[in-house]
Formats: C-alpha cells, sequence, structure tokens
C-alpha cells in the first residue's frame, strides 16, 4: 500500500538519539555531510563508519529498517560504481575485450559506495530519530535570525509540517481516484508521452479539488482553535539545550576534528 | 441590562439572519441567499443540545456563527455573554465555543496525536507545563490517551474524530459545538464518537451543541431543534419532537426505527404512549401491558 | 455469473506486517442477483469488489467471469471493466470535465466508442439516474451533492456494465439522499434486469432491498444467506461491530417475553402486523389463562434489554 513508504519516515522509539534536541540533529547531520566530503583516505572512513553505527547503536532503529530505505537508491548506487569501476585510467589489473578495471577505479569505486551509503543512512537517521514536527520546530528556532530579513520563519515551518501531515493522505487519494478512473476504462499506462499526459488530467483535475477543499477545511480548522500566526504563541516543546545536548555538541566536534584530521594527513 | 440577563446562557441568540451573498463571474453582487432566518437560540450552562434537519436546512450555517467564523447580516449572538459581531470579542469566543468539524482528516494539524491536541493550548499562549497537563487530561477524556504517540494516518476514523474533540477540549471551552462529526464514520465510529460526547457533558459538563441527521444520536438531548430552510421547524425535548412523527416525515426527518415501530403499532391499534425512542422503552411497554 | 474460487489477497509482503486482507473467498454471484455486502472498515469489502473487476490481482485463487479465468492469458481488462461497473465511494470525487455529458461520456469514449455513440449511451445513462437535458451542459461542480453522485453513477453505468457494483453509494448523504439513492439503486435494477452489489454498513440499508446478504468480517465470508436468516446471527453480528436491523431486536425482545411472533420479518409494516395480531392473541390467551387461575410467567424486561446492550445507541 502507497501509504507504507518507509524511506525517511520517523521510527518510533525511545533513545538518547531521539531526546536530542533537532537543532543538534540538524547541525550534526550537515556537519558529518561535510565531513564525509573531506576525508581521503581509509582510516577517515573507518572512523565515520564507527561514529555513524555508534550513532545507529544508540538510536535503537533497527539495522534492518535502515537497510530497507536503501533499497531506493540501489540503482543509483550501482551506477555510480560501475562508471567509477570501468571509466577510470589506471594500472590495469585485468582486462575482457574492452572492459578494464583498473586499482583507480576499484578504489574510487568502493570508496564512491561507502560515501553514498554513509551519506544516506546519516541523513535518514535523522528524519528517523526526529518527528517532522520536531523537525520544523528545529528549522524554526535554529533559523529565527532570518526573521530580521522579513523571511517568514514561522510560517514557512507551519506549512512545512502542514505539507508532511497530508502527503500520505493526498497518495491514498491519488491512489483512489487513479483506481476509480481505471473503472471507468481509463489507462495510465500504454501510449506515447502525449497519450500519457492527455491521461493525467482526469486525474489531476480531482486531485486538485480535493487538495483545495483540504485546504480551506483545514483553515477553517485551524482559525476555529484560535491560530492566529506564531505572534503570542507558546510551545509544548520548547527547545532548551539540555547538559546532553551540550556533551552532544562537543562529542560531533570532536569527532569532527579527529576525523577530519586523520582523514587527510595520515 | 441586557448583557446581565444573557448571562445564564452559554449561548443566545436574538433574531439571527444570515444572508449568503451570491456574486456573478464579474464578481458583483448577484443576490443573496438566505440561510438563517430569525433564529432564537436559549441554551443553559451544561445542556446538551441537539440541532437536526436535512442537508441545506442552515444547521452548519449556525455552527458557524457560535464559533465566529460566520457573523450574522442579522440579529445577535451571545457566546457567554459575548457578542460575536465584536471583532475584540473574537477570540474569546473561539475558546469558549469550540468546534469540531464533519471530516476527520480535515481537522487534524500535527503528525503525532499529543501534538495535535496541544495546537489550540499553544494558540492561546497556554505555558507549556500546563498544556502537558491539558493534552492528557483531555486524551484521558475521550480514552485516546494510549494512543499520544501515534500517527493520525493510522487510526480509524472514529478515533481521529476523538482527538479532534481532545484537542477543542484541551482548550477549556464552555461549549463545543459539533458539525455533523459522525456524517463520514460506519457505525461503530459513530457510537465511539457519540459516547465521548455524553461522557463530556455528563462528566464534564461542557455545554453541547450537537448538530447531526441522525436521529438516534439525538435520543439523550436535554432538548432539540429541528431547522428546516433557515428556521427553528421545530423545538423541544426529545419526548416533545419525536412524538410529532408525522411533522418530522414531512421535514424529511428519518425517525428512528423504535419510534416508527411504535407508531406503526399504534395504527393497528395497540395502545401505547407517544413519544418512544428506543426498542428497549417500546419492549418496555408493551411487557407493561401483557401483565395488565 | 462471477466466481470466486479460494481468493487471497496479501499485503505488505516482504515486512514484517503481512496482512491478509481476503483469505479463502469462495463465492457465487448469478445474473441478476441483488446482493447486499456487509462488513465494517477495513474487513475486507472494498479489496473483494476490486477484486471483481481485474483494479486488484488476488495474492492466489481464480476468478471466473462467465466461465472464463480473468487470470488467463488473452482476457481483456477493458473488457472486463465494462462488464463489471465499479462505482467507488464519494464517486462525485472523481468528477473531472467541463460540462456533466462529457463526463459521462469518459467511460464509453475508453471503451473505443466514437464520439456519437458515446453520446448516445451518455444521455441514456443520465436519463436513468434521473438527470435530464438541462444537467448536459452545466458543470458538474455546481451540482448538489446527491445530483453529483447521480452524474458520477451515471459515468459507470454510461458503460452498460451487466454488473453494477456500489461502495457504500449512501455515505455522508442526509437521510434523504440515502433513500432517494437506494431506491435509485432498486429501480435500476428493474429497469436492466443487472446484477446488483451494494456494499454498505448498514444492514436498516439494505434489508429491505436485497435478496441475499454476503457479510465480510477479517477478510473473510462469515455470512452468507437470505437477509432474514442473516439477521438470525444478530448477536455474532454484533460481536462483528455490525448490527442487525431494530425490528430484529424487536422481534427477538418480544419473542423472549414469550409472544409468538416471527422473528424473520423485515420491514416495519409486517412486523407492525405480526406484533398486533401476537400481542392479540396473548390477550384473549391470558383472559384464558386467567379464568383457569393458571399463573402466567413473564420474562423480566431487564433480561431482555440486557440482550441489546447498546439498544438506547440506536446505531
Amino acid at each position: 500500500m502507497i501509504r507504507d513508504i518507509t524511506l525517511g519516515q520517523y521510527y518510533q522509539t525511545d533513545s538518547v538519539i531521539h531526546r536530542l534536541d533537532p537543532r543538534v540533529k540538524l547541525a550534526g547531520t550537515v556537519l558529518f555531510l561535510i565531513d564525509l566530503f573531506l576525508i581521503q583516505n581509509v582510516w577517515g572512513y573507518l572512523i565515520a563508519t564507527a561514529a555513524l553505527a555508534t550513532v545507529i547503536h544508540l538510536s535503537r532503529v533497527p539495522f534492518g529498517y535502515i537497510i530497507r530505505g536503501l533499497k531506493s537508491i540501489m540503482i543509483l548506487l550501482m551506477i555510480t560504481v560501475v562508471f567509477n569501476l570501468f571509466l577510470t585510467e589506471g594500472t590495469v589489473i585485468f582486462k575482457v575485450w574492452i572492459i578494464q578495471v583498473t586499482w583507480e577505479g576499484l578504489r574510487t569505486a568502493v570508496f564512491m559506495a561507502w560515501r553514498l551509503i554513509m551519506l544516506i543512512i546519516g541523513t535518514s537517521l535523522m528524519t528517523f530519530t526526529t518527528t517532522p514536527n520536531q523537525l520544523t520546530d528545529g528549522m524554526e528556532k535554529g533559523l529565527r535570525p532570518l526573521k530580521y530579513l522579513k523571511v517568514p520563519v514561522h510560517e514557512v515551518a507551519m506549512m512545512m509540517s502542514i505539507a508532511l501531515r497530508f502527503i500520505p493522505i493526498l497518495l491514498e487519494e491519488t491512489d483512489k481516484i487513479m483506481k476509480a478512473q481505471q473503472a471507468r476504462g481509463a489507462d495510465f499506462e500504454s501510449g506515447n508521452l502525449f497519450d500519457k499526459a492527455k491521461a493525467l488530467v482526469p486525474l489531476l483535475v480531482p486531485l486538485f479539488i480535493s487538495a483545495f477543499r483540504r485546504a480551506n477545511d483545514l483553515a477553517l480548522a485551524m482559525e476555529a482553535r484560535c491560530y492566529r500566526g506564531g505572534e503570542g504563541r507558546t510551545k509544548m516543546n520548547p527547545l532548551i539545550y539540555s547538559r546532553t545536548d551540550k556533551v552532544a555538541y562537543l562529542l560531533i566536534f570532536a569527532f569532527m576534528a579527529v576525523d577530519i584530521f586523520v582523514g587527510r594527513f595520515f | 441590562m441586557k448583557l446581565t440577563q444573557h448571562i445564564k446562557d452559554i449561548i443566545r441568540t436574538d433574531h439571527l439572519q444570515y444572508d449568503y451573498v451570491m456574486r456573478d463571474e464579474e464578481g458583483n453582487e448577484a443576490g443573496f441567499y438566505r440561510a438563517l432566518d430569525d433564529v432564537d437560540l436559549q441554551v443553559k450552562q451544561g445542556d446538551f443540545i441537539a440541532i437536526l434537519g436535512h442537508n441545506g436546512s442552515g444547521k452548519s450555517t449556525l455552527a458557524k456563527q457560535i464559533n465566529g467564523i460566520l457573523y450574522p447580516t442579522g440579529g445577535t449572538v451571545w457566546v457567554d455573554g459575548l457578542d460575536t459581531s465584536k471583532e475584540e470579542n473574537l477570540w474569546d469566543v473561539r475558546q469558549r465555543a469550540g468546534m469540531v468539524f464533519q471530516n476527520p482528516d480535515n481537522q487534524i494539524i500535527s503528525q503525532v496525536v499529543e501534538e495535535d491536541v496541544g495546537f489550540g493550548p499553544e494558540n492561546l499562549g497556554v505555558p507549556t507545563e500546563q498544556i502537558w497537563e491539558r493534552v492528557e487530561e483531555s486524551l484521558r477524556v475521550v480514552g485516546m490517551y494510549e494512543y499520544r504517540k501515534y500517527s493520525p494516518n493510522k487510526l480509524s476514523g472514529g478515533q481521529k474524530q476523538r482527538v479532534s474533540i481532545a484537542g477543542v477540549l484541551a482548550m477549556h471551552p464552555k461549549c463545543i459545538v459539533l458539525d455533523e462529526p459522525t456524517a463520514m464514520l460506519d457505525p461503530s465510529g459513530r457510537k465511539e464518537v457519540i459516547r465521548a460526547v455524553r461522557g463530556l457533558n455528563q462528566v464534564e459538563g461542557i455545554t453541547i451543541l450537537l448538530i447531526t441527521h441522525y436521529m438516534e444520536e439525538t435520543v439523550d438531548a436535554d432538548h432539540i431543534y429541528v431547522m428546516d430552510q433557515g428556521h427553528i421547524a421545530m423545538e423541544g425535548s426529545p419526548w416533545e419532537v419525536f412524538s410529532r412523527v408525522e411533522e418530522l416525515k414531512s421535514l424529511h426527518m428519518t425517525l428512528p426505527q423504535a419510534t416508527l415501530l411504535a407508531d406503526e403499532l399504534k395504527k393497528h391499534g395497540v395502545n401505547l404512549p407517544d413519544g418512544i425512542l428506543t426498542i428497549k422503552e417500546l419492549l418496555a411497554e408493551i411487557q407493561k401491558q401483557l401483565e395488565e | 455469473m462471477l466466481k470466486f474460487e479460494h481468493v487471497n489477497y496479501d499485503y505488505g509482503q516482504g515486512t514484517e506486517m503481512v496482512v491478509h486482507a481476503l483469505r479463502d473467498i469462495n463465492l457465487e454471484i448469478q445474473d441478476g442477483e441483488f446482493i447486499g455486502l456487509i462488513g465494517h472498515t477495513g474487513s475486507g469489502k472494498s479489496t473483494l469488489v476490486q477484486h471483481m473487476n481485474g483494479l486488484i490481482r488476488a495474492t492466489s485463487g481464480q476468478i471466473y467471469l462467465d466461465g472464463k479465468s480473468i487470470y488467463a492469458e488473452g482476457f481483456s481488462m477493458k473488457d472486463l471493466r465494462r462488464k463489471v461497473g465499479l462505482v467507488f465511494q464519494y464517486p462525485e470525487h472523481q468528477l473531472f470535465e467541463v460540462d456533466v455529458l462529457s463526463d459521462v461520456c469518459f467511460g464509453p469514449k475508453n471503451m473505443g466508442l466514437s464520439e456519437d455513440e458515446a453520446k448516445k449511451e451518455a444521455k441514456a445513462a443520465l436519463e436513468l439516474v434521473g438527470l435530464g437535458e438541462e444537467y448536459y451542459t452545466r458543470s458538474p461542480f455546481e451540482l448538489s451533492g446527491g445530483q453529483k453522485r447521480r452524474a458520477a453513477i451515471a459515468g459507470v453505468l454510461a458503460m452498460k456494465p451487466q454488473m453494477l457494483i456500489l461502495d457504500e453509494p449512501t455515505a455522508g448523504l442526509d437521510p434523504q439522499g440515502r433513500e432517494e439513492i437506494l431506491n435509485l439503486v432498486a429501480s435500476l435494477r428493474e429497469q436492466t434486469g443487472m446484477t446488483v452489489v451494494l456494499i454498505s454498513h448498514s444492514m436498516e440499508d439494505v434489508a429491505q432491498y436485497v435478496g441475499r446478504i454476503v457479510v465480510m468480517n477479517h477478510g473473510e465470508i462469515a455470512f452468507d444467506a437470505k437477509p432474514q436468516e442473516v439477521f438470525r446471527h444478530y448477536q455474532e453480528l454484533e460481536e462483528m461491530g455490525l448490527a442487525a436491523p431494530q425490528v430484529t431486536y424487536a422481534l427477538y425482545g418480544l419473542k423472549n417475553m414469550g409472544l409468538d411472533v416471527d422473528t424473520d420479518l423485515i420491514t416495519l409494516e409486517d412486523a407492525a402486523d405480526n406484533i398486533a395480531a401476537a400481542l392479540q392473541r396473548a390477550k384473549t390467551g391470558q383472559k384464558k389463562d386467567q379464568e383457569k387461575g393458571t399463573a402466567e410467567e413473564t420474562v423480566s424486561v431487564e433480561a431482555v434489554s440486557g440482550e441489546m446492550r447498546e439498544g438506547k445507541d440506536g446505531l
């Protein structure tokens, strides 16, 4: 069922990582990504992997669940590996017909795949352990300085969180309308590009109408519950750094420093 | 003086009138449609009021008047003594008269049940600790506390409506208006919601305005209004209203099967009192006759 | 004739949460039958009917239309969907064209009919649902709720199906609208002789129309019989989150009091006739008993009403 897509979906459990301030997790993820692009040797990768493994362990998200999220990028991963493996110049290991594999190619392919996998796991770990609401809260507070540049930070955060709430609902609705039109003989699969585009009209019109109706209802429901923008609003989960958060920041910076040092100069 | 005499009434409308303005394609006024006409409503604190009517009878328009989503175009609405047409009263009115809507999906804002329930108190500026107290208390009242960490998408229709009710409850309203909360639910969902609503009224003492087209849901009400073409066509206790079978039929209301069966039996010469609402009452009456 | 043989449907395979949406369904629907398909939300009734026109493919088992397997090679799904028309829940949400007539033409055109032929079928279908010529050029979005739903039903009827399935056609309508749609379905069947499957979660809605009721529970067929036979299991129905019509409760309640009533009756009128007559008999009987001086036995009301736990909700 379309509702059961798991890529990047919050995994409900209680762990140290789940309890961290979303700002720490956001900053941590960004720093981890930067780190991945700065390190160059196998020691750097090993330290990063060890760090990631520790965080996965602490997060209590089952490894299988994380791996399932990787499936969707398998093709991308394969293409990267194949390209690097066969198209890099250098010392030839073996050669069959016009296909050759070089030491350099092998090395780049392995590092590329390694880096990509860590990149995906690192970012999805953030979404596995942070509810979209916490995430938007974190962004709202983290980006608060932008308010002085007249960026409507609160409104954007609210829109994001509502959009996230309605994505599964609209996906399901798309599925339903598609089936209803198929029951009337609509064909969404065959034909050329033009035919396919034309076949989307009976799908998109009802979908838009429904989305507008929902938006209208929701706006009414929000107003009825006294919503009037970010002004004067209190927070159910106000973001205050705890001791753990401060320790986490320290650990992240320490990891960065060590990893980049080892990863570049050893 | 006028204000003090209304204070006992949590909701009062006086010659309430509402016109929808119809516009032509250029956006000019092309006439109006009178959705509410001379509606007088008096609701005492703690009452359970049911408003019945077929689609287009004006009952939903009336509901929106009480929450300040619409303002009267004629007459006045007071909620807890506050005139809803005065702009400075708007947020107080909305806090005191909460509202639950028909579509369970389109009124839940957050992706976690407890966060949704906290949405109203957050808007009111309630301090954080108290928000959590209110959320817990409200979810317990509607029996959804075990689901506090769930995503609304994983709940049934009836459960979603109970979450919405908790969301309103957490704003500590004096009165809750429910606009056809069961219209999109299956029978067990309807039962769940009506049971929760009854609990709010009897245990928490909250005034209830239940808008519905299912007569069965109104048998426990203190007072029933039946709307037709924008005005109140009938009113009274359930017993009084349900006794007028022919009149209700002419207003396109579907009576409870028990009432219809009792009516049919009376036509067959069985001696039964008016206003039988449930099968239980019907059986008790027949039992009495057998014992005589 | 449509036949299900050991049909199973699971989803979520390969994850830790495999859901058995349908389990070993065996079902035969004869031409011209009028069937009520009942079950609470999530009982598998919607999944079942989507198998009937091939929108969902069974995980295992066979489905035959007029003796031919719909999963056989070369079987045309397009043909199946034309013959088995499925009207979804809230069908008005699928309307998309600029006017009513073009929207109803969508199905016939997909079936390969020419513009003129499609229009002819569409007009005939609109007439069947009671939408006259004045509606042809109106935008479907301007119509009232009930009219929209009729237009959407016409969209399926225009394909001239031999079997019509309606998934909760009364959902979200007020009592008057409900009755109108149900009467419409009954009259459609009379006029065209189609097989009709009506999905509902309300026994009361279908009881007086259909000749057979199929009750779904947890992906299985719990009951498949004539309405009165199904209602005899009112206690089991209640455990499934369903309820028999109120009339059934009344009749069983009276029977438990010792009255000689026919518990199989469905319509209010029949029940009232029967109860009135039984009361009459009981009273004359009582007089005779009193003359004889025998003590009569009455079951207490409490014992009876206990059986109808939620009788007061009347839902």
